[in-house]
């Protein structure tokens, strides 16, 4: 599972619903239940923090006198 | 004198004789204007012109001259459908005016009342509209196969707009209030007029160049055909079906289509909707995943019990609680075998007691011995021979004769 650092948060998430739906099924042999829960909880503790991760930031985009493009933090009027 | 206001239509009548009584004004103009209201082209007409005089009153009403190089018609459009001009006329515009030729009749005049007015050469540009619409689509530029998804969770937006005004205001505003902590990188542009479609097309391709963006919105408000022209141009069409990022289109208002709505991975209907279909609602998201937990938790629990009691079932059944039980059927089984065994033996042996005391009682009943007890003997010869007939002897023969009890020696007299 420490494949995890790439995964996007569409493929996480539809993992952890895969996990879930296995696991309701109930059909699995109890180790790898007990397997499938812990990855499970792996997986929404990584998609919790990516949601976690962040602080709002809106910048325009302009151009400086030498052609190249700089960021600066926006205000709408 | 007289005869310049006589109508002479018999020469030969009385000068006096016909003369139409004179109308007021008021009839006159009256007459005029009910010849004009009965006139069904009249009432729908389409006229070309040139504004000039424009003046747009308090009421709301629109007061113009409408010319060409030879004359000229005032027009008034009223308030209720002063509305439907979807452009700012002015002074000089050539315009195609929809309206009813009216009669004043108070000044005897006659004027237009607009009810729609167009831009002259609009109609131009809507053929154009849906020739290229045609080609691109042909071409498969608008293949539902080419668009690409919108990721649930971006990391970062890219928005092509104007920086003022109330689009990229939406924008901002609907997206921090769905998700706080947004990343947002404005690269603004012209939204309208030449060598607009050129800079939403620098953007489209700085985005892709720096691939600092996880999806593009490019977006901007209502406005005419020509307004909203640049996102109807071909250059902007390749910009957005080239970019490798997934772009959400947002332009004009609910009811315009633009070739850039065609073309976009998805598009909006307003700026707004943009921003919705954009990021996520992070409370939404946070209850989606709080749930999967949950079910997660609930499951393994479910299935933890199930184990333990299919182990208590198990434990329960007589296998462990007695498990003598399986001896005992054997052990039976072997005593009754055994018993089996025993009787089936017994039975041999009787039945050949049976055979033999038979056979026995049988021989016995054969044995010569028996019938000497009765007085019988037998003869034998000196050589052994037994004498079964009185002819096989002779005088002085030497036989031996056995009897019951011993056997004597004899002689033949």
């Amino acid at each position: 599972m420490k494949k995890n650092e790439n995964l996007s948060f569409e493929e996480a998430m539809d993992k952890l619903e895969k996990i879930v739906e296995e696991l309701e099924k109930g059909e699995q042999p109890l180790e790898v239940s007990v397997e499938n829960f812990k990855s499970g909880v792996e997986m929404s503790n990584y998609c919790e923090k990516l949601l976690d991760d962040a602080e709002k930031s809106i910048n325009i985009l302009i151009k400086n006198k030498n052609g190249e493009v700089e960021e600066e933090q926006f205000e709408a009027e | 004198m007289e005869e310049q206001f006589s109508f002479d239509l018999e020469p030969n009548k009385s000068q006096k004789a016909f003369r139409p009584e004179p109308l007021t004004v008021k009839e006159l103009n009256l007459y005029v204007k009910d010849l004009v209201d009965r006139d069904d082209f009249l009432n729908n007409v389409y006229v070309k012109g040139e504004i000039s005089n424009f003046k747009r009153h308090y009421t709301g009403h629109l007061y113009f001259t409408l010319k060409d190089k030879d004359s000229l018609i005032k027009c008034v459009c009223f308030k209720g459908y002063a509305g439907n001009i979807k452009f700012d006329p002015q002074d000089g515009m050539q315009v195609l005016i929809f309206g009813q030729v009216a009669v004043y009749e108070r000044d005897g005049v006659y004027q237009i009342y607009v009810k729609g007015m167009e831009q002259d050469g609009v109609g131009d540009l809507y053929k154009e509209f849906e020739k290229l619409k045609n080609k691109l689509s042909e071409k498969g530029m608008f293949d539902e196969s080419h668009k690409k998804q919108i990721p649930m969770l971006p990391k970062e937006i890219g928005v092509t707009t104007s920086k003022t005004g109330a689009v990229i205001r939406d924008i901002i505003n609907v997206t921090t209030r769905r998700f706080p902590n947004v990343h947002i990188k404005l690269y603004p542009v012209a939204v309208q007029g030449a060598g607009a479609a050129e800079t939403i097309c620098e953007a489209i391709e700085y985005f892709n160049r720096e691939k600092n963006v996880d999806v593009i919105i490019i977006a901007r408000g209502g406005g005419s055909i020509e307004d909203l022209w640049p996102f109807n141009e071909e250059i902007t069409a390749e910009a957005i079906y080239n970019s490798k990022i997934p772009i959400i289109s947002a332009v004009g208002h609910e009811t315009d289509f633009t070739i850039a709505d065609f073309v976009a991975d998805l598009r909006a209907p307003t700026p707004s909707a943009a921003g919705e279909l954009a990021v996520p609602d992070i409370k939404e998201v946070y209850w989606k995943i709080e749930n999967y937990k949950k079910r997660l938790a609930v499951s393994l629990k479910k299935k933890l019990e199930n184990c333990s009691l299919r182990f208590s079932k198990i434990k329960k059944s007589r296998v462990f609680t007695s498990p003598d039980i399986l001896f005992n059927e054997k052990r039976m089984r072997i005593v009754y075998l055994f018993k089996e065994l025993e009787n089936k033996s017994n039975i041999i042996i009787k039945n050949n007691k049976l055979r033999l005391v038979k056979n026995v009682s049988r021989l016995d009943s054969l044995s010569p011995l028996k019938t000497l007890v009765r007085g019988y003997s037998i003869v034998e010869d000196k050589n052994g021979n037994i004498i079964k007939s009185a002819k096989q002897l002779n005088k002085s023969d030497e036989i031996k004769i056995t009897l019951n009890d011993g056997s004597v020696e004899a002689k033949v007299v």
